[in-house]
């Protein structure tokens, strides 16, 4: 991934994993919603090393720009060989249940926005024959909990999506990377009280980067998080809908 | 989070840059004073504020980094820290002219990976990298090289502050130079360090060529310093204080030179290139673990084992300027009471006599602990009004906490240090009287006309009485 397309990139996991791929001179498209924030980004991944940096404030709610996005990441790349997805809202579960507008808000983020992005980055990486799309989804999006059904929904829409899209994109020999991150230590988790599950988003980044250089297909993070929701799936339903989880 | 004793209120200012505020479980690195649960709230800086948030009742604020200060410096208890380590951007760097800018929470660690690569080097460092620069300045930290290169504060070119009057500070040795002198040293007193600027220094290799040269008492530490300060830019002892009589102070003498370029470049420690640690100390130690026997015993090791090694030899930086850090939490082994630093200057008239004075009471006590380092500061002068180090020579020590014996023998080795008209290091304090503090300290009325009355700590609540929140 030398030329990457950074969609979020003011989240914390796409700063950490832009900060790893500046030390190694890439050039990035940084696309983010907040000016300020999305220059000081910027400035530090330019003295980090990256041999090329452009970026572009935008709302990715706003999926009327996003196929402009790709064309002018692409031209101001010279061509674009990975994307990074990293936006997304964890939304608040009371006030979804509560107000359909709160929910209809956090899916389209969380998924309509990316499936409308990746639908065009899909097309463009696919006619090259060419490239890696690593996209931020969740372990919530495994099951369905009473706790946080409407961001697990949208993220385990957003993970079959990708299924899919790998599935389509394997012949072109384009890659599709699903990340299911557990809980991470960033502004989506603040009102959170923290234990031990906690990773930084630093722990987040590296393996990111080792699941692009291992080619994976779907990588939990950290890897707790895969024998934790083998579990938690494996749960028969008649069960698991008496849980508190 | 609100599992605090204090009623909840509403957080004001901060902007879309506030997160929730919670209560905080920080502590300083030497595990004392304890904060008691839910006395200490906290907010976590992601983002440069443009004004500083309000807490609910009034209650000050303190800026805290790493939390490698040892006392109470770092702790805010009745009132709010407000967390820096997310404020860890660089701003620029220019490889040509060494000229470095960033926020305020980045570290010296991450400092180094980005500019030791293009030859450049910490003008000055403490003999930690898990540092934040915000950190460095606001205790004016110092290294191996005072003697050549002064406090780090002399490095610092220009500094953000932000304020509770509104306003972002951009003070510098020339501009509002009165609020930079404060702010350097300031404790964090000043308001918020949002971003500083720091000059470089230039180096040919990662490398450092050492030297250690054994030496039998403290006459002979003095000799060798003498010798050595004028044409080795790093300098430092150990000290093994658990030698009384005729051993009194005698140790092994470090002195270091930047490497010249070289064919064969070493290997940094492993933990430099996996930014994993050595080793961990998982949990504290009971308090058993260190006594006179185990202490002793390893002092009598360490010294063998470093005089075994090749002298001089050709070492990377990591393990030169920061041995300790390749073990994470190493402050655990001081148990659950935790531990007390305990670093002080005399000057130089009769410093050979008070350090003796303090070595045998040290060693009388059974207390000493293996870390001791002695050194000489230069006559560099730091801008900072409340700069610790100053011409003289430097004890620095850990003492495990084990009540009243340990407070009755820093009292006593504190009276020596007053009696000298010597100085205790304000960042590694949990003890010191306001009276030592006033009398080593004499620009602290020029300082206190630049204290933030929205910021105060645990440590200069303890010197002035000051409350803990705005009135």
């Amino acid at each position: 991934m030398n030329r990457v397309l950074v969609l979020g990139a003011t989240s914390a996991i796409a700063q950490a994993t832009c900060r790893l791929l500046a030390e190694r001179g890439a050039r990035l498209y940084l696309v983010a919603r907040n000016r300020e924030r999305l220059e000081a980004v910027s400035r530090d991944l330019q003295t980090r090393g990256a041999a090329e940096l452009h970026t572009e404030v935008r709302d990715l709610d706003d999926v009327s720009f996003h196929e402009g996005i790709v064309q002018r990441a692409e031209r101001a790349l010279g061509g674009i060989d990975g994307v990074l997805l990293a936006h997304g809202v964890l939304g608040d579960q009371k006030e979804c249940e509560r107000s359909w507008h709160a929910a209809a808000k956090v899916l389209h983020t969380n998924f309509v926005g990316p499936a409308s992005l990746l639908t065009h980055v899909a097309n463009l990486l696919e006619s090259k024959g060419a490239g890696t799309i690593v996209v931020i989804s969740s372990v919530a999006g495994d099951r369905g909990r009473q706790s946080n059904y409407v961001y697990g929904a949208s993220k385990g829409g957003l993970t079959t999506w990708l299924q899919g899209l790998r599935n389509r994109l394997a012949p072109a020999g384009v890659r599709v990377i699903t990340v299911k991150p557990g809980f991470v230590d960033t502004p989506m988790t603040a009102h959170l009280p923290k234990n031990a599950l906690f990773a930084k988003p630093d722990a987040i980044a590296s393996g990111i980067m080792r699941a692009v250089a291992l080619k994976r297909n779907v990588v939990y993070l950290p890897l707790i998080w895969w024998p934790i929701m083998t579990i938690v799936r494996a749960v028969p339903e008649f069960l698991f809908k008496r849980l508190k989880l | 989070m609100g599992r605090g004793s204090r009623a909840p209120g509403h957080w004001r200012g901060g902007g879309a840059v506030l997160e929730p505020p919670r209560m905080s479980s920080h502590e300083s690195w030497g595990h004392f004073p304890k904060v008691a649960a839910g006395d200490q709230g906290e907010v976590t800086l992601r983002w440069l504020p443009s004004r500083l948030p309000e807490p609910p009742h009034g209650e000050r604020l303190l800026a805290h980094g790493l939390g490698r200060s040892y006392g109470d410096s770092c702790l805010n208890p009745g009132g709010s820290l407000l967390l820096t380590s997310g404020l860890d951007r660089f701003m620029a760097f220019d490889p040509a002219t060494g000229l470095l800018s960033c926020e305020a929470g980045v570290t010296l660690d991450a400092i180094l990976r980005l500019v030791v690569p293009q030859g450049w080097f910490l003008p000055v460092t403490p003999g930690t990298k898990y540092v934040t620069i915000g950190g460095a300045i606001a205790n004016d930290v110092h290294g191996k090289n005072h003697h050549g290169a002064g406090t780090f504060g002399r490095h610092v070119r220009q500094l953000s502050l932000l304020r509770s009057d509104g306003r972002v500070h951009v003070c510098s040795p020339h501009r509002e130079s009165e609020l930079f002198a404060a702010t350097v040293a300031g404790l964090g007193l000043t308001g918020l360090i949002l971003s500083a600027e720091l000059k470089l220094q230039r180096i040919q290799s990662q490398d450092v060529i050492q030297e250690t040269v054994p030496f039998e008492d403290l006459d002979g530490f003095f000799a060798i310093n003498r010798e050595s300060v004028e044409s080795w830019p790093f300098t430092v002892a150990w000290v093994d204080c658990v030698a009384r009589g005729r051993r009194l102070g005698r140790g092994l003498y470090y002195r270091g030179r930047p490497a010249p370029p070289s064919m064969a470049p070493t290997r940094p420690a492993r933990s430099h290139l996996t930014h994993a640690p050595l080793a961990r100390v998982p949990f504290r130690l009971p308090s058993f673990s260190l006594n006179r026997l185990t202490v002793g015993a390893f002092n009598a090791l360490y010294r063998w084992s470093n005089l075994r090694k090749p002298s001089p030899s050709r070492v990377h930086y990591d393990g030169y300027f920061y041995p300790l850090d390749g073990v994470l939490h190493w402050n655990r082994i001081y148990g659950s009471g935790g531990f007390l630093q305990f670093q002080c200057v005399v000057p130089h008239s009769d410093g050979g006599a008070v350090m003796r004075d303090l070595l045998g009471r040290i060693a009388r006590s059974g207390q000493a602990s293996f870390l001791t380092v002695l050194k000489t500061f230069g006559a560099l002068q730091s801008p900072g009004l409340l700069s610790f180090p100053r011409p003289g020579v430097t004890l620095a020590l850990d003492l495990r906490h084990r009540g009243a014996s340990t407070l009755a023998l820093f009292a006593e080795l504190e009276g020596v240090v007053r009696e000298a008209g010597g100085a205790l290091y304000p960042a590694k304090d949990a003890c010191m009287t306001p009276e030592s503090f006033r009398a080593a300290y004499p620009a602290l009325p020029r300082f206190e006309k630049h204290l933030d009355p929205a910021f105060s700590s645990a440590f200069w609540r303890r010197m002035t009485g000051a409350a803990p929140a705005l009135p």
